[in-house]
């Protein structure tokens, strides 16, 4: 018995699939470098706001049109003399928390749509499956533009509109996932134990579904937060004086030849910002996806 | 072929009634009734109107209403342009768009595969490098920060192209649109046309035609050309969906008067049956895209099974 548990701990230790990925991740440049650039724009859309010396929809009628580098204003003020510094971020944290939260919205319905149709499979799964199917030809945009329009802007529709509209593919992934899955030998054991359908699902099926699930959620968040720009670019999403990047961006293009700061520095946020979730979510998906080993 | 087509029709119908009865039931939960003007009506009027766009009706039955109507294209009386009908305004405004999307359709697919082609032939090297910058560049810009930009750098400061409008489609007036409308799609087809040639080029009948002794640019042109860019058929559909929603940036910036103009328009207004017929407008036209370009995609490929 002693000589077994030697054994054990004298045998070299296993390379998870996990182990694997993150060290393909951390291989790939484009990725890290990703991260690292995420990473502080995500810090500095939470902690600027609380610094700067002026709040984001503070106007101040002497310092109107400041151009960046001038004064008391790093970025430069808008029409009404607001800190652009302190709208940029907080239109950053704005467009980062609606493609959190929608993000999560439609993680939850698309996880368990599509683990449900996977698992239950037969008729259930082919009724799912062909609402899914109905729903992905529609044009959501649209329909998103008709929410908006029928019940006002609000903060929490525009969450709870496009995390909505973002599910379908997500649901389609794991539900090919948990077909697989479901034939795999520890979840027969599952069943031969006496475990329930819904604790298979739960504890069985979802955890094993993490790695594509992880990559599409790092595709899905700059898809989210362009939806909630192209409206708010509309005028149909975040309304003033409240700040998203899509506002921003469409205020400075308002007024790009009198003040062209107000249009360069939110696109360059914003185009800084998707890219980094675009090389992310490739680089997560060279890490995890076992197809191209 | 018919059972295929059964089965996409048998998709699209229900479909397009979900789409036109989400549309009928968003517009009746909206706030304010269409005849809300700023002068009460008196109650004989309110009577008569109402009774002539059966709004005295019970829900349902104005629903099978709408919906007949809908089948005959028939989607009611703008609320804002009160001698006009949703159909009146698609009709003045569809030109324009039309002009726009065809173009930066043709002009995303010429320089896509040829982007596309450079790079698998060079692959790995520079200019594959090059070009999978510009699509990445390509899908993580906006258009709403391309066209300002454009139109900054174009014409505000080098001063070569007009800002914006339309001016009768001339030429110069079109071109920083179609160029904002064709980039990310430019992106996405070169793309998919570096993959599909990079996996062509490697097959057994380019080989035998380089054993033949073909010329580099026969080989590309004629042989691999044709199977890499079929799956472009495919790609025509969502192409058009990408290249609708783009036009409603794309004509909000450069005050084009199409009809993502005024569909926007029509949202801000609050301009309930425009927007709402426009939505059905927009998912039948998107819905019969992608069954052309699925049909078409089977009709030039044999490998696609119609299933």
């Amino acid at each position: 018995m002693t000589d077994l548990v030697a054994t054990v701990k004298t045998a070299p230790r296993g390379r998870s699939l996990w182990d694997d990925a993150r060290r393909r991740l951390l291989a790939n440049k484009a990725a890290v470098a990703g991260m690292i650039v995420l990473f502080v724009l995500v810090m500095a859309a939470l902690i600027v706001p609380m610094l700067t010396p002026y709040t984001f929809d503070e106007i101040n009628k002497n310092d109107v049109w400041v151009p960046p580098l001038t004064g008391a204003h790093l970025l430069g003020t808008d029409s009404l003399g607001r800190d652009l510094l302190a709208r940029l971020f907080k239109g950053l944290q704005v467009s980062l928390s609606i493609g959190a939260v929608a993000t999560s919205v439609s993680l939850i319905i698309g996880v368990a749509w599509g683990a449900t149709a996977g698992y239950l499979g037969g008729r259930v799964d082919e009724t799912m499956m062909r609402i899914v199917d109905v729903l992905y030809s529609l044009p959501f945009i649209f329909f998103v533009i008709l929410l908006m329009v029928t019940f006002g802007q609000n903060l929490i529709l525009i969450f709870v509109a496009i995390g909505a509209v973002e599910w379908l593919t997500m649901s389609r992934i794991v539900r090919g996932q948990t077909l697989t899955l479901k034939h795999k030998e520890f979840v027969e054991a599952a069943r031969a134990a006496g475990l329930g359908q819904g604790a298979i699902i739960r504890r069985h099926i979802v955890p094993n579904l993490l790695g594509p699930v992880v990559v599409y959620v790092t595709l899905t968040i700059p898809a989210i937060i362009l939806a909630e720009s192209f409206l708010s670019f509309l005028g149909l999403g975040v309304q003033p004086p409240m700040a998203s990047l899509g506002t921003l961006i469409a205020n400075g293009a308002q007024d790009m030849e009198l003040a062209p700061w107000l249009l360069i520095f939110p696109s360059v946020t914003m185009v800084t910002t998707l890219m980094c979730f675009n090389f992310i979510g490739d680089g997560l998906r060279d890490a995890i996806d076992p197809k191209d080993r | 072929m018919l059972r295929f087509l059964l089965r996409r029709l048998l998709v699209a119908i229900p479909t397009l009634f979900a789409v036109v009865t989400l549309a009928f039931f968003m517009m009746h939960a909206a706030p304010g009734g269409p005849f809300d003007g700023e002068r009460a009506l008196t109650p004989e009027v309110e009577r008569n109107v109402k009774a002539k766009y059966h709004l005295d009706l019970p829900v349902w039955e104005q629903y099978g209403l709408y919906l007949k109507d809908a089948v005959h294209g028939d989607f009611g009386p703008s609320l804002k342009y009160k001698d006009k009908t949703v159909l009146d305004i698609l009709h003045e405004n569809y030109l324009v768009s039309l002009v726009l999307g065809l173009s930066a359709l043709t002009l995303a697919m010429l320089i896509g595969i040829a982007l596309g082609v450079v790079a698998a032939l060079r692959q790995n090297r520079p200019a594959d490098y090059g070009v999978m910058t510009i699509a990445v560049l390509g899908v993580c810009i906006p258009t709403f920060v391309t066209a300002p930009m454009l139109v900054l750098l174009f014409a505000s400061i080098l001063g070569w192209l007009p800002t914006a409008g339309w001016n009768g489609g001339a030429l110069a007036n079109l071109i920083l649109p179609v160029i904002t409308l064709a980039l990310p799609q430019i992106a996405i087809i070169s793309r998919l046309t570096r993959a599909g040639m990079i996996e062509v080029l490697r097959s057994n009948y380019v080989r035998t035609a380089r054993a033949k002794g073909l010329s580099e640019m026969r080989i590309v042109v004629r042989h691999a050309l044709r199977a890499a860019v079929l799956p472009l058929v495919s790609y025509l559909g969502p192409a058009c969906a990408g290249l609708i929603t783009g036009s409603l940036v794309v004509e909000r910036i450069f005050n084009l008067p199409g009809l993502g103009k005024f569909f926007v328009i029509s949202a801000l207004q609050r301009d309930y049956t425009v927007v709402m017929g426009m939505v059905i407008f927009y998912a039948a036209l998107i819905l019969v895209l992608n069954l052309l370009a699925d049909i078409g995609s089977a009709l030039l490929d044999p490998r696609v099974k119609l299933a």
